[in-house]
């Protein structure tokens, strides 16, 4: 009977629909899993560079570093960043290639404003405190507008992305309760959570 | 039993109405390059079907102008969720009796 086919048809492709409007499907897991090896490598560097010789896992007494070692950190931070928003374009548009579509349409605009609202009043919140000198709120804060920002923007994305949101809030007040363990929460966040998602998405929809 | 045939809605029995609609759902608005796009259609085919929609008060229809040029968006009315859902119901229905 033709017309079974064309109900299940029909059925098919208003979920095709939904899902390829709404959902930005061209991120790849793949992107997660860099992303997360740039910052535990990042944070290498940084504890090399502030911590060494003492253990990572030991209490950090001291917090005001010379200008000169927050600058370099600095310029850490931003490689890892850019490294990673570079990394995402570049599967995100291999990708998108692959499946047939267009990596900027109406569901990545929606879903990029949604994440930089927590994302970039995070940071400026983040910029303000450095300048007063709070050193310490720099990974929470860090952990937990990114967190926001990931639940935010999750309406356009895998359901995957939402759980990672909730745990970087939760590490995030962990990090917050236990000051001095800062650069151990912020390589956990966005080292580790970034890896163990990323290869949950690249098992799941990547292949 | 009443028959699940008769419940469909006439009006959505067309596959690209239906995925108008769906995209409506999902979406607050969407705009009508955006929608020629994904749909894959040339501008009067889906004009057509966006008169139809409109004609029946299945969506609502946002005219502006963005740079001087046109700017369409169409939203989804509560009659049009309505009739959505009731249509996605009776296929449902009609998928399930097939498969007895």
């Amino acid at each position: 009977m033709p017309n079974e086919s064309k109900y299940e048809n029909d059925i098919a492709s208003i979920r095709n629909m939904m899902d390829r409007t709404s959902k930005f499907i061209s991120l790849s897991g793949l992107s997660g899993i860099l992303a997360g090896l740039y910052a535990l490598i990042g944070a290498g560097i940084v504890y090399f560079m502030v911590h060494y010789p003492r253990s990572p896992f030991q209490y950090r007494v001291e917090t005001i570093q010379p200008f000169d070692t927050l600058i370099n950190l600095f310029v850490v931070a931003m490689v890892v960043l850019m490294a990673s928003i570079g990394t995402t374009l570049f599967f995100s548009i291999r990708k998108a290639r692959k499946v047939g579509v267009k990596v900027w349409d109406s569901s990545s605009r929606t879903l990029l404003f949604n994440l930089s609202i927590p994302v970039v009043s995070g940071g400026i919140f983040i910029l303000i405190l450095l300048a007063n000198g709070h050193y310490g709120v720099v990974a929470p804060a860090c952990l937990i507008f990114y967190g926001l920002g990931l639940i935010n923007a999750s309406p356009n994305l895998y359901d995957e992305i939402r759980y990672l949101g909730y745990s970087e809030i939760g590490l995030g007040l962990l990090s917050a309760a236990l000051p001095g363990y800062g650069l151990l929460f912020w390589s956990l966040g966005f080292g580790v959570l970034h890896i163990i998602y990323g290869s949950l998405m690249f098992r799941k929809y990547d292949r | 039993m009443s028959n699940p045939f008769s419940k469909l809605d006439k009006v959505l029995e067309h596959s690209v109405r239906l995925q108008i609609l769906s995209i409506l759902i999902v979406n607050e608005s969407y705009d009508f390059n955006s929608l020629k796009e994904v749909l894959d259609l040339s501008d009067g085919s889906l004009a057509t079907h966006i008169k139809t929609l409109e004609r029946e008060k299945y969506i609502l229809i946002n005219k502006s102008f963005v740079d001087k040029k046109p700017n369409t968006r169409y939203r989804i009315s509560e009659k049009g969720r309505q009739a959505f859902k009731k249509h996605i119901d009776a296929l449902e229905l009609i998928i399930k009796e097939q498969k007895k």
